[in-house]
């Protein structure tokens, strides 16, 4: 079959996997005084539209920051910005300062799922099918299952349909920015990678290997030609982006600064409920945040960190190849996940998909991970485990083993369907998001998804009319006699 | 004709196929589901709770008992594993009752129920000619008509989202289908009993099933005098069958319209194919001309075609614009916000596939549809749009609110009329040998 129709299938299943998660129950679903991340969401969305730009980041009497004050940077906020506008011509009350706080109904869910679905389509799911097309070697059958198995995978889709957030939009611009790089231009590469910066700060967690491999590339270029060249071009690149992104900031420096500390929260100690890294699991044993001070703690988790990131990246500034930048990105951002001051469960998503870069060359152990991901319970002892060993085979893992394992793998499976690639592993990505858009609601709301069940849209008068046709309409059993009527069969 | 079996081994594409699909059925437990939901519920509560002889008395509630009594049995066994879940929707008061239990209930017995939908699909599969040569799994006939049979759109959205049990049912069908392909024509009338007394709707079918095995298997050579078959023990089963199909003959037009159908089905053996053939014939036309008729109905037609069409040209090219035009008849079933994009993908997804696959399967000279059923498809998405999201935004709402119901129905009939001709057609010209692929 021709490509671009397996493609299509592809994106459209993925679509409706998405969509079918997000007709379960999100993050806080009925539960007052602070309900959810949906709430979180919403709140900005008011505030921003509301307030002027001066007041998002400060604690003021019409902004109160206890109740889910803005704490990504301000492209997070532009983007609630854009869907306050969508959402006040709908219906002004959901972005009503102060009212519309807890504002649920079922339009507004539509709304809200809607927005994610839209910054997916636009962000996310292209920049997955050209890097699945373009940076993958292979057959064309291949690429397809590589596409399938990166779009359906669970834990992104669970978060942002299920629980609620908006991480494609980040990993979607930290992709494009892996796109480019690949196709060699570094400087939209850059580009695109500061916008994710500033979406979310927790992209933090690639911005080494961007840097590593962008420097090494400039230096074997010649630090006095070429080199140079590129390095100015990508510096003012960046430092161009950032100051669009922070320019209605910077006229205040107080004012930059407080964005930074709300974006930044040191104060908060070294780990906050479970989290499948290290500090979490050494508490078990020996309690570290009792035995050090706090900021021990943070000069502790930054050695480890940079300790666990080094060899990764000064390989790669010493030989900037496309495949090393890949293993950089997965080992540098489950370093920080695992080291790191503060991680939260869903950073787990920024060394996914990185990992999922990887489906193509190293499938078995991508597949693994991404499994163990996925599972909150599961990755609070296996996910370290399973971490530290697949750290452990890419850094033995080099450009002519991958190639043999290639070559040695297509030749067994020449002319055959790759059900090892997207077969079971499919099922399991369909199996793991179907059962946990259950549960998720199950843990969520207490009890089995109750938020979710939408009564069957009814309104006054003419709605009413219709809604009884289409409630006589609904019951086909009948079709040989009126059952209402009474007549039988053998009467015509 | 001599039917070739699949080689065997070559199935391990299947069990992902199938799991994959009831995988994705999970995921819309959630969604919208219509009164057919309260229906089913209020039958479980009957059978549960009351005796035998009251189940086709009780009537407080709206949703009577209206399907055969097998049906009742089937409600009735369901009812057992439906007390563990939530016992109180199965008390006959508590109408429209609706539970997180309930709900998870219901839809995981359609879900696993589908079951016989899925063992039906493998026996078809099975029956398919393969070519000779060896292709790649994709463009294997039985690959493309699993596809189409499992991932079938209609189905996905009438039984998991508006809420039914049609995939148990066309399992039988299916396998009733089946067991005729493979001349086993004993198993074949038994199941389609069975589904008679599941699903009364089934009678459409009566007339085609009623005049090919009276004639094909009834008379074991041509030309004998018809009281030979009285000594077999089988022909007095399928008589019976016989008197149910030419009693309930004169209810409605569809079988009167058939009737050159079934003409040419007694005019020599011609086979399990015809059989088929004059089936769907039968179905369309009760679905064309019958008495209250539901628009999932064109379903019954649609699945059994998809077993003619990855095997035969023309078949496929009547396929597409019947499974087209019917698929999209049935957009105003579900017609909430939240099922919206649901049916939009799912219907893209289905269509796309279905042209690729088969186009791909018989490729060569020429196109399988003529330009003007190009043109009449395309001419769907307008009305998507002006039915879907024009009409309803705009100031006609409020006037004409069924303009949109209106537009749907008429303009899908031109193409389920226009398929039921090209079935007709293909019928009456002269049998040509199964094409080769």
């Amino acid at each position: 079959m021709q490509t671009w129709s397996l493609v299509s299938i592809c994106v459209l299943l993925a679509l409706v996997v998405r969509w079918g998660v997000s007709l379960n129950s999100y993050s806080g679903a009925g539960k007052p005084p602070m309900f959810g991340d949906y709430e979180a969401q919403r709140h900005w969305q008011e505030v921003t539209y509301n307030l002027p730009l001066q007041e998002w980041y400060f604690n003021t009497t019409e902004n109160d920051l206890m109740y889910w004050g803005l704490d990504y940077p301000p492209l997070t906020a532009y983007h609630s910005l854009i869907c306050a506008y969508v959402a006040k011509s709908i219906n002004p009350e959901w972005v009503e300062l102060h009212k519309s706080r807890g504002y649920e109904s079922p339009k507004h869910k539509l709304f809200m799922r809607a927005t994610v679905l839209v910054a997916d389509l636009i962000l996310f799911i292209p920049a997955v099918v050209l890097y699945c097309l373009y940076l993958t070697d292979g057959s064309s059958r291949k690429k397809v299952s590589t596409l399938f198995c990166f779009l359906l995978y669970p834990g992104l889709i669970l978060i942002d349909y299920g629980h609620f957030q908006y991480n494609g939009v980040s990993l979607g611009l930290a992709l494009w920015g892996v796109l480019a790089l690949g196709l060699g231009w570094d400087a939209l590469g850059s580009l695109a990678f500061c916008l994710a910066l500033n979406y979310k700060q927790m992209e933090l967690y690639h911005a080494l290997p961007f840097f590593c491999y962008l420097l090494g590339k400039s230096v074997q270029l010649g630090l006095m030609g070429r080199g140079l060249f590129l390095l100015v071009r990508i510096a003012s690149t960046v430092l161009g982006t950032f100051a669009l992104c922070w320019l209605p900031f910077l006229s205040d420096p107080d004012h930059a600064m407080q964005v930074v500390r709300r974006i930044f929260p040191v104060a908060r100690g070294l780990f906050e409920d479970k989290v499948a890294n290290t500090w979490c699991s050494l508490n078990v044993l020996v309690k570290v945040r009792y035995i050090l001070s706090s900021d021990s703690q943070i000069y502790l988790s930054l050695a480890c960190t940079l300790l666990a990131v080094l060899p990764s990246c000064v390989r790669l500034l010493t030989k900037p190849t496309f495949w090393q930048f890949k293993l950089a990105l997965a080992n540098s951002s489950l370093a920080f996940f695992l080291f790191s001051y503060q991680v939260h469960e869903k950073s787990i998503l920024l060394v996914a998909l990185p990992v999922c870069l990887l489906l193509n060359d190293l499938p078995l152990v991508a597949i693994w991970f991404l499994h163990a991901s996925t599972f909150r319970g599961l990755t609070a002892c296996a996910g370290w485990f399973e971490a530290m060993w697949f750290t452990v085979a890419l850094s033995k893992h080099d450009t002519e083993d991958m190639k043999h394992d290639a070559s040695v793998s297509e030749g067994r499976s020449a002319g055959a369907l790759r059900c090892d690639l997207a077969g079971l592993p499919v099922l399991q990505h369909l199996f793991t998001v179907s059962t946990g858009a259950l549960f998720r609601g199950y843990l969520e709301t207490g009890s089995l998804p109750q938020a979710a069940f939408l009564p069957p849209q009814t309104g006054p008068g003419l709605d009413r009319e219709m809604e009884v046709l289409h409630q006589r309409r609904g019951h086909g059993g009948s079709e040989l006699c009126d059952c209402r009527s009474g007549s039988s069969i053998t009467s015509a | 004709t001599v039917t070739v079996m699949a080689a065997a081994g070559s199935c391990s594409w299947f069990p992902p196929l199938a799991l994959g699909v009831s995988l994705l059925k999970c995921l819309f437990i959630n969604a919208y589901h219509s009164t057919d939901f309260e229906v089913h519920r209020n039958w479980l509560a009957i059978t549960h709770s009351l005796p035998v002889s009251r189940w086709y008395h009780e009537n407080s509630s709206v949703w009577t008992l209206d399907y055969p009594p097998l049906f009742a049995w089937f409600q009735w066994s369901l009812s057992h594993v439906a007390q563990h879940f939530d016992s109180n929707m199965l008390r006959v008061e508590n109408l429209d009752y609706v539970s997180p239990g309930a709900v998870l209930f219901q839809r995981l017995s359609v879900v696993f129920t589908d079951g016989v939908f899925i063992y039906g699909a493998t026996e078809c599969c099975r029956c398919v000619q393969e070519p000779k040569e060896q292709r790649d799994v994709l463009s294997r006939p039985s690959f493309v008509l699993a596809v189409l049979l499992l991932w079938n759109f209609g189905l996905l959205v009438v039984d998991h989202l508006h809420f039914q049990y049609n995939g148990f049912l066309f399992g039988f069908l299916l396998l009733s289908l089946a067991k005729h392909l493979q001349h086993r024509h004993l198993q074949g009338a038994l199941l389609f009993s069975i589904l008679l007394n599941l699903k009364h709707i089934y009678l459409y079918m009566a007339p085609a099933y009623g005049v090919y095995l009276l004639r094909s298997y009834c008379f074991t050579q041509d030309h004998r005098d018809g009281s030979v078959r009285w000594s077999s023990f089988s022909p007095l089963r399928l008589l019976a069958l016989g008197a149910i199909v030419t009693s309930v003959c004169a209810l409605s037009f569809g079988p009167f319209v058939a009737m050159p159908a079934l003409l040419s089905l007694w005019g020599g053996p011609r086979g399990p194919r015809a059989f088929l053939r004059v089936l769907l014939i039968c179905s369309l036309g009760s679905f064309l001309f019958g008495w209250h008729v539901h628009e999932k109905a064109v379903l019954l037609a649609i699945l059994p075609l998809s077993i003619l069409a990855v095997q035969n040209r023309e078949d496929a090219g009547t396929f597409l614009v019947l499974t087209t035009t019917g698929h999209y008849s049935l957009f105003p079933l579900l017609f909430t916000p939240a099922e919206f994009p649901i049916k939009v993908l799912l219907m893209l997804m289905f269509t796309i596939y279905s042209f690729t696959a088969l186009r791909k399967l018989h490729s060569g000279p020429g196109r399988l549809l003529r330009p003007l059923e190009y043109a009449y498809l395309l001419g769907l998405n307008a009305v998507a749009i002006t039915c879907e999201v024009a009409l309803p935004l705009s100031p006609w709402q409020q006037t004409l609110p069924f303009l949109p119901l209106l537009v749907t129905s008429v303009y899908c009939s031109v193409g389920v009329c226009h398929s039921f001709l090209r079935l007709y057609v293909s019928l009456l010209r002269p049998e040509e040998k199964p094409k080769q692929l």
